[in-house]
C-alpha cells in the first residue's frame, strides 16, 4: 500500500486536484506534494490555492494576496536545509480579480465590458455568484494549464459546502447561460412585451423588491448573455481538462466519521464520473500500536492497580523513578491516556475499514506532533505521503 | 458575564468546517430545553449533520419537536420564499405557481444578497414573534456567516423602494441588538481554526451584530503537572521502562509513546489556545465568555456525543 500511487502521481500527472471536507489538511496536503515534486523529482510545479493559513503562506514565499504566481526563492529551501532540483510556484486564488479578467476577455466590447464591471449587481455578485469560488477555480486551472509553463499543477480546492460542488461549477455555469429559465426571465425586459406566463411574477416581483431592482438584474443578466458563448465554449473546455488522464484527483481526509463519509462519497462521484482517483490521503492518523492487543491489556492493568505495580517497580529497582505515591498517579494516567487514545484508534480503524477504496491507493499521514508550517515541515509531510 | 449566553434569544452558531459546530449547536439547544425555554434549532447547510447530533430522521422546514420543548427545522430558502409571500405579502402560496418559483429560486441564486435575506429573515421572524424563547442557527461556516449577516444592511442599500426593503429595518434592529442576537464562534485548539476564529471576530465588528461566546472544543486535558512529568521522563528511560514492562508483565512501550504524543499533541495545541486568548484580549468592546470543551476521545457523533458536550457546557457556563 501507500506512496507508490502518490509517486506515480507526481511523476506522470500534469494536474493534481486536491479535494475534502473542510478542516482536514487539504491546504497542506496540496502544498506537501507540490514541495516534494519540486524538490525530489525535479519538476517545475506549481501550487494554486485558496486561503493558506498565513504562517504556510509565509512559508512559501506569499506575503501578498493575489493572483500572481510567485516562485519560492532558493533561500527558502535553504533554510530548511534542501537544494531542490525542480522549481516552486504558488499562487493564490483571488476571485474577484479573476472574475474581472474573465469579463474582460469574454466580452464582446468594450462598452459591454465597462457596463458589467460597473453593473451595482456584479460588484456585488463576484463573490456569491453561483458558486462562483468553485468555478473560478477551474477557470483558473485550465488557464495555467493551457499557458504549459509547469510540469505539475497541484490545485487545492475552495471549502465548499459539498466537496463535489466545484466538479459540477463548469456544467453549471453552463447550464445557467444556457437556461431557458434565464431567457424567459429576461423575456419582458427585451421585448417590453409582458407575455401572460410571466405576468404575475413580475407583479410579485415588482411589490416586494422595486422594479429598479429589477432592471438593475435584468441589466445584468443580459450583459453577461453577451458573454454566452465564450463562457459556455469555456466551461466545456475546464470540464473536458479535469476529464483528460493528465489530470488526477487526491482526495484527503481525516477518520473521523463526517469528512471520511463525504470523502467515500466523493469516491464514488470520481467513478461515476469517470474522473481518475489518484490517492486517497488519510491524514492525522493515531498510531496503529494503539489498537495492539498486549499493550492495551498493559494500559488496563496501569489503570487498575497502579499503588501496586509502584510499589513492585519500587522493589525491583533501587533507583526509583520518584515516590510511589507519584509513580502510581503516572501509572494510572499513562493507562487511562493509553485507553483514551485507543478508543479513537479504534473508531478511526472502523472507518478506515468502511471507506470501500483499493488499498494501493491509500496513502496514511501519521498525526504529527507539531503543525506543518515550513518549507521542512511540507517536505517532512510531502515524504511521509510517497512512503 | 454581563448577558446570559442563552437569555440571547437568537444565537447564530458558526466556526470553520471540521471543528465541531453542530455538535456545539445542538448541545447549546439541549442546555437551552434544560433551562426551560421553548428552543428551536435550525440547520443552514442541509447536510443533515444536525439530525446526526440528536439521531433523528432527516429534517424539514416546518420545524419539528423533538423532545418536549425542542423543535428543529432545516432551511430551505425556496420554502422561506413561500412563507414569505403569503404570511408577509399575504400572497396566494406559491405551490400553484410552480414555474414563478422556480425562476424566484434561480433568481434568488444569482443575485446577491436573496437567499441570505430569505435566511436571515425566516430566524430573525421566528425570534420578532417570540414562537420560541431562543433561535439557535447551526450557521454557515465562518467564511459565509459575514454575508448571511450583511445581507440586511446590503439590501437595504441595494433596493431603493419596495416591501423587501421595508422588512429590513426590523431585522437590522434586531440583529444590532446585543440582548437579543449574538454570534458563538466554535473553534479548534489548532492553527487554521484559531486564525479564523480571530478573523471573525474582528469582522463581526463591522456587522453590527455581537459576539456572545467563544466556544473552544476538543482541549485535550492537562496529562502530567511538572513532577509527574519528570516521573514520566525517567520511567520512559530504556532501563526504567524494561523494569515496567517486567512488573506489569506486559509490552509498556505502546504506552509510553502514546504518553509522549498526547504530551506534545496538548503541548502543540496550548500555544493555539494561548493566541487565541490573546487575540480576543486586542478585541475592543465588553469581553465575551471563552467556554472550553474537553476532547472527549470518542468520534462518534450522535446523540451521546452531544450529551456530553452539552454536560461540558453546562459546567462551564454555570
Amino acid at each position: 500500500m501507500t506512496g507508490a500511487a502518490v509517486e506515480q502521481l507526481l511523476a506522470a500527472k500534469e494536474i493534481v486536484v486536491v479535494c475534502g471536507a473542510g478542516g482536514v489538511g487539504k491546504t497542506t496536503t496540496a502544498a506537501a506534494l507540490a514541495t516534494v515534486a519540486a524538490a525530489d523529482l525535479g519538476a517545475k510545479v506549481l501550487v494554486l490555492t485558496v486561503d493558506p493559513a498565513r504562517r504556510l503562506a509565509a512559508a512559501m514565499g506569499l506575503h501578498a494576496l493575489g493572483n500572481a504566481e510567485t516562485r519560492v526563492g532558493a533561500e527558502a529551501f535553504a533554510d530548511a536545509g534542501l537544494e531542490p532540483r525542480g522549481e516552486l510556484w504558488a499562487a493564490m486564488l483571488d476571485t474577484k480579480q479573476s472574475w474581472d479578467e474573465l469579463v474582460r476577455r469574454h466580452a464582446p466590447d468594450a462598452a459591454t465590458r465597462d457596463a458589467i464591471l460597473a453593473n451595482p449587481l456584479y460588484r456585488n455578485v463576484t463573490g456569491k455568484f453561483v458558486h462562483s469560488h468553485d468555478y473560478i477555480a477551474m477557470e483558473r486551472l485550465y488557464e495555467l494549464h493551457s499557458s504549459g509553463v509547469y510540469d505539475l499543477i497541484v490545485v487545492d480546492t475552495p471549502p465548499t459546502g459539498h466537496a463535489i460542488d466545484f466538479l459540477e461549477a463548469p456544467e453549471r455555469m453552463a447550464d445557467f447561460f444556457s437556461s431557458r429559465l434565464l431567457r424567459w426571465l429576461l423575456v419582458p425586459y427585451r421585448s417590453r412585451l409582458v407575455n401572460a406566463a410571466s405576468r404575475p411574477f413580475y407583479q410579485i416581483a415588482d411589490r416586494a423588491l422595486g422594479s429598479a431592482f429589477l432592471t438593475d438584474v435584468a441589466e445584468f443578466f443580459i450583459l453577461f448573455q453577451s458573454m454566452y458563448e465564450g463562457f459556455v465554449a469555456r466551461a466545456r473546455a475546464v470540464e473536458r481538462v479535469l476529464e483528460d488522464r493528465r489530470t488526477s484527483f487526491v482526495v484527503v481526509t481525516t477518520l473521523e466519521a463526517a469528512p471520511a463519509h463525504e470523502a467515500g462519497r466523493f469516491v464514488e462521484v470520481l467513478a461515476a464520473k469517470r474522473l481518475h482517483l489518484g490517492a486517497v490521503v488519510l491524514n492525522r492518523v493515531l498510531p496503529s500500536e494503539l489498537l495492539d492487543g498486549g499493550a492495551t491489556q498493559a494500559a488496563r492493568e496501569l489503570r487498575a492497580r497502579p499503588d501496586q505495580l509502584a510499589q513492585a517497580l519500587a522493589s525491583a529497582r533501587p533507583d526509583a523513578p520518584g515516590p510511589p505515591a507519584l509513580v502510581a498517579r503516572v501509572l494510572q494516567e499513562l493507562g487511562e491516556s493509553f485507553l483514551n487514545f485507543a478508543v479513537v484508534a479504534k473508531r478511526e480503524a472502523e472507518l478506515r475499514a468502511e471507506l470501500a477504496v483499493d488499498p494501493a491507493l491509500v496513502a496514511t499521514v501519521p498525526a504529527l506532533d507539531t503543525d506543518v508550517y515550513d518549507l521542512a515541515g511540507l517536505v517532512r509531510l510531502g515524504q511521509a505521503l510517497r512512503r | 458575564m454581563a448577558i446570559g449566553l442563552l437569555d440571547r434569544r437568537l444565537l447564530f452558531v458558526t466556526g470553520k468546517g471540521g471543528v465541531g459546530k453542530t455538535t456545539v449547536a445542538a448541545a447549546l439547544a439541549l442546555l437551552a430545553v434544560g433551562e426551560g425555554r421553548r428552543t428551536l434549532v435550525c440547520e443552514l447547510d442541509a447536510k443533515g449533520d444536525l439530525a446526526g447530533a440528536y439521531e433523528v430522521g432527516p429534517l424539514a422546514f416546518e420545524a419539528r419537536q423533538l423532545q418536549p420543548g425542542l423543535f428543529a427545522m432545516a432551511m430551505d430558502t425556496e420554502a422561506s420564499l413561500r412563507e414569505y409571500l403569503a404570511v408577509q405579502l399575504k400572497m396566494p402560496r406559491l405551490s400553484r405557481l410552480g414555474a414563478m418559483a422556480r425562476t424566484f429560486d434561480f433568481l434568488a441564486n444569482a443575485a446577491p444578497g436573496i437567499k441570505e435575506i430569505l435566511t436571515v429573515g425566516k430566524l430573525a421572524w421566528e425570534t420578532r414573534e417570540r414562537h420560541y424563547d431562543v433561535v439557535i442557527v447551526d450557521a454557515a461556516a465562518s467564511g459565509h456567516i459575514i454575508g448571511q449577516l450583511r445581507a440586511p444592511q446590503a439590501i437595504n442599500e441595494l433596493l431603493s423602494v419596495g416591501l423587501v426593503r421595508e422588512q429590513t429595518g426590523w431585522m437590522l434592529q434586531l440583529l444590532g441588538d446585543a440582548a437579543v442576537t449574538g454570534v458563538v464562534v466554535v473553534a479548534a485548539p489548532e492553527e487554521m481554526p484559531v486564525t479564523e476564529t480571530l478573523e471573525l471576530v474582528e469582522e463581526l465588528a463591522t456587522t453590527g451584530v455581537d459576539l456572545a461566546a467563544v466556544v473552544v472544543n476538543r482541549v485535550l486535558p492537562e496529562l502530567f503537572g511538572r513532577s509527574e512529568e519528570e516521573v514520566f521522563d525517567r520511567l520512559a528511560e530504556p532501563e526504567a521502562a524494561a523494569a515496567l514492562a517486567e512488573v506489569v508483565g506486559r509490552p509498556v512501550a505502546p504506552v509510553l509513546e502514546a504518553a509522549r504524543l498526547a504530551v506534545r499533541l496538548r503541548r502543540t495545541r496550548a500555544a493555539h489556545l494561548v493566541r487565541l486568548r490573546e487575540g480576543l484580549n486586542q478585541r475592543s468592546g465588553p469581553p465575551r465568555p471563552v467556554v472550553y470543551v474537553p476532547e472527549l476521545f470518542s468520534r462518534s457523533h450522535g446523540r451521546r456525543a452531544t450529551n456530553q458536550v452539552a454536560e461540558a457546557l453546562a459546567a462551564e457556563l454555570s
